[in-house]
């Protein structure tokens, strides 16, 4: 079976706004309750969060299905996550900050250190993207882009940090996290008994 | 003879969008509008009154010498945005499943040092007295704070009945534990321990500004805010004025509460709103007065003692607040 590429595209891609639309649905309808800012926050961060595991999914998805439509939108779900973490940031820094006391929240409170240090991450990756970019850099990009891992781990540091009591949602989203470095981390240890051509074979 | 070509722009009188629908029209674009500058933090043109208030109705007469004239926190507001950790994290959870607990008929256990310990019925603890209204300022510990009509009576009058001895140093608070009606507490990933636990100094408790709130908004408590029958302490953060209360304990060693058992250095016994002391994770120093917006955030400074100092500035004196936070 083959499915038409560009579809599929487009799929993801309206997928990927969906998140912004109920946000930006919400905001025109006054239904975000009566601290919209925080909602706002809250939102974009965890969009944020869901877009970069969707991204870790692409590789595992391609092998599992020998289907390499996932690689090809990887790139745009990637790019998604970034944009999110980007508005995520800046609804902090409006909403929540009122851009004051920034010093002291950049440099003493470990969440926001760890949101900070996985959003500084990701945005080599994010302007490494390009199709140019990833010519130029050759051989160095793919360990380069490996720098995901180490983001979604401060990612989820950054969210298990803000935890007040129940961690239930943490604990879920730590287990898928910790399902696909696992993957990633079992690839790297038996690469060379499962290679992506011989699982084609067969 | 002059033969009138009607030009293809032109339209016919049946054309016209009939008055009405283009009324019709005007009156939805501008509820639109008024909605997205609602959302938008432009003061809202729908008042609150479009959630009509539930509950028995209260007699009482109200205090305005322990009452803000600050504008309220509208009703809508106050009841489906709560902090209820028994039945969920999120700030709508409470509203959402509240009703799965059952609070008539409803008892109060009293113990400790005191001569009239025992099992009280609701009705016996609050009958007695005359409800008042208090409108207080509430400051939540994350930074976000209301301004709420509560009836209720002064927490001193009903603690003297049960005549604390001279051992009662401090008295404990404890909520309803029943995990049947109450879901969060069923929560495989909790990290508190139920029941939600909470404490005053004698003297705090028996300061005129605490109350024991049996309603807002002229009306019974809505379940999520704590019915039937919860602490307001108003210039200590919210997740002191402990809810649905089922036991009140006097003691001599001061208690434990729940939210230092969970973590100790960020929410200390006495949590008095203070803007000199961060919350290790944020600052102290403003809050978003509700109902906020995006565009106009609400910002105001937050005030130590939530503003109540000259009535309790002195139950301190002399003590280091940034160590007893």
């Amino acid at each position: 079976m083959t499915i038409p590429m560009l579809p599929f595209r487009i799929l993801v891609f309206l997928l990927s706004c969906v998140p912004l639309a109920l946000l930006l649905l919400d905001i025109a309808t006054g239904s975000l309750g009566p601290d919209p800012g925080q909602t706002v926050t809250e939102t974009l961060g965890l969009s944020a969060l869901q877009l970069l595991i969707v991204t870790l999914f692409m590789t595992p998805l391609a092998r599992w299905t020998h289907w390499s439509g996932w690689i090809k939108v990887r790139r745009m779900v990637g790019l998604f996550a970034f944009f999110y973490a980007a508005l995520h940031l800046m609804a902090f820094l409006q909403f929540i900050l009122g851009w004051t006391d920034l010093w002291a929240t950049f440099t003493k409170r470990p969440y926001i250190i760890f949101g900070s240090l996985a959003f500084l991450l990701l945005i080599p990756l994010a302007a490494t993207s390009t199709k140019a970019m990833v010519r130029r850099l050759g051989r160095r990009w793919k360990p380069l882009h490996r720098l995901i891992y180490p983001a979604v781990a401060l990612v989820w540091l950054h969210f298990i940090f803000q935890a007040r009591s129940d961690i239930t949602e943490m604990v879920i989203y730590g287990l898928v996290v910790v399902f696909l470095l696992a993957i990633r981390g079992y690839w790297f240890g038996w690469h060379s008994l499962v290679p992506l051509r011989a699982a084609k074979r067969r | 003879m002059l033969i009138k070509k009607r030009p293809s722009w032109a339209l016919s009188h049946s054309d016209v969008t009939p008055e009405s629908v283009y009324l019709d029209r005007r009156r939805f674009m501008g509820g639109m509008v008024a909605a997205a500058l609602a959302g938008a933090g432009v003061p809202r043109l729908v008042d609150a009154a479009a959630l009509p208030i539930q509950g028995e109705s209260l007699e009482f007469t109200a205090m305005p010498g322990f009452s803000t004239d600050e504008e309220k926190t509208p009703y809508e507001d106050v009841t489906r945005y709560n902090n209820f950790y028994e039945f969920g994290t999120g700030k709508g959870d409470p509203a959402q499943y509240a009703d799965e607990m059952s609070v008539d008929p409803w008892s109060v256990i009293v113990e400790g040092e005191c001569d009239r310990p025992g099992t009280y019925a609701l009705e016996d603890l609050v009958r007695p007295h005359d409800y008042q209204e208090r409108i207080y300022r509430l400051r939540c510990v994350e930074a976000w704070s209301m301004v709420i009509p509560w009836i209720g009576i002064p927490l001193a009058d009903m603690l003297k009945r049960f005549e604390p001895n001279s051992r009662a140093k401090y008295v404990y608070f404890e909520t309803l534990h029943d995990p049947d009606q109450m879901r969060a507490q069923r929560s495989l990933f909790s990290t508190i321990d139920w029941p939600y636990q909470e404490g005053l100094r004698m003297d705090e408790a028996m300061n005129e500004l605490s109350f024991m709130a049996v309603g807002l908004y002229g009306k019974t408590l809505p379940k999520q805010n704590g019915a039937p029958m919860r602490l307001v302490v108003p210039w200590k953060y919210g997740f002191k004025s402990i809810k649905s209360i089922v036991k009140i304990r006097f003691q001599e060693e001061r208690p434990k509460t729940t939210w230092e058992m969970i973590a100790p250095q960020e929410y200390g016994f006495y949590a008095n709103v203070n803007p000199e002391v961060d919350h290790p994770r944020w600052s102290q120093k403003r809050e978003r007065r509700l109902p906020s917006g995006l565009l106009s955030p609400n910002w105001m400074e937050t005030r130590k003692f939530n503003g109540y100092g000259e009535q309790v500035a002195h139950l301190y004196k002399g003590m280091d607040l940034t160590k007893y936070y």
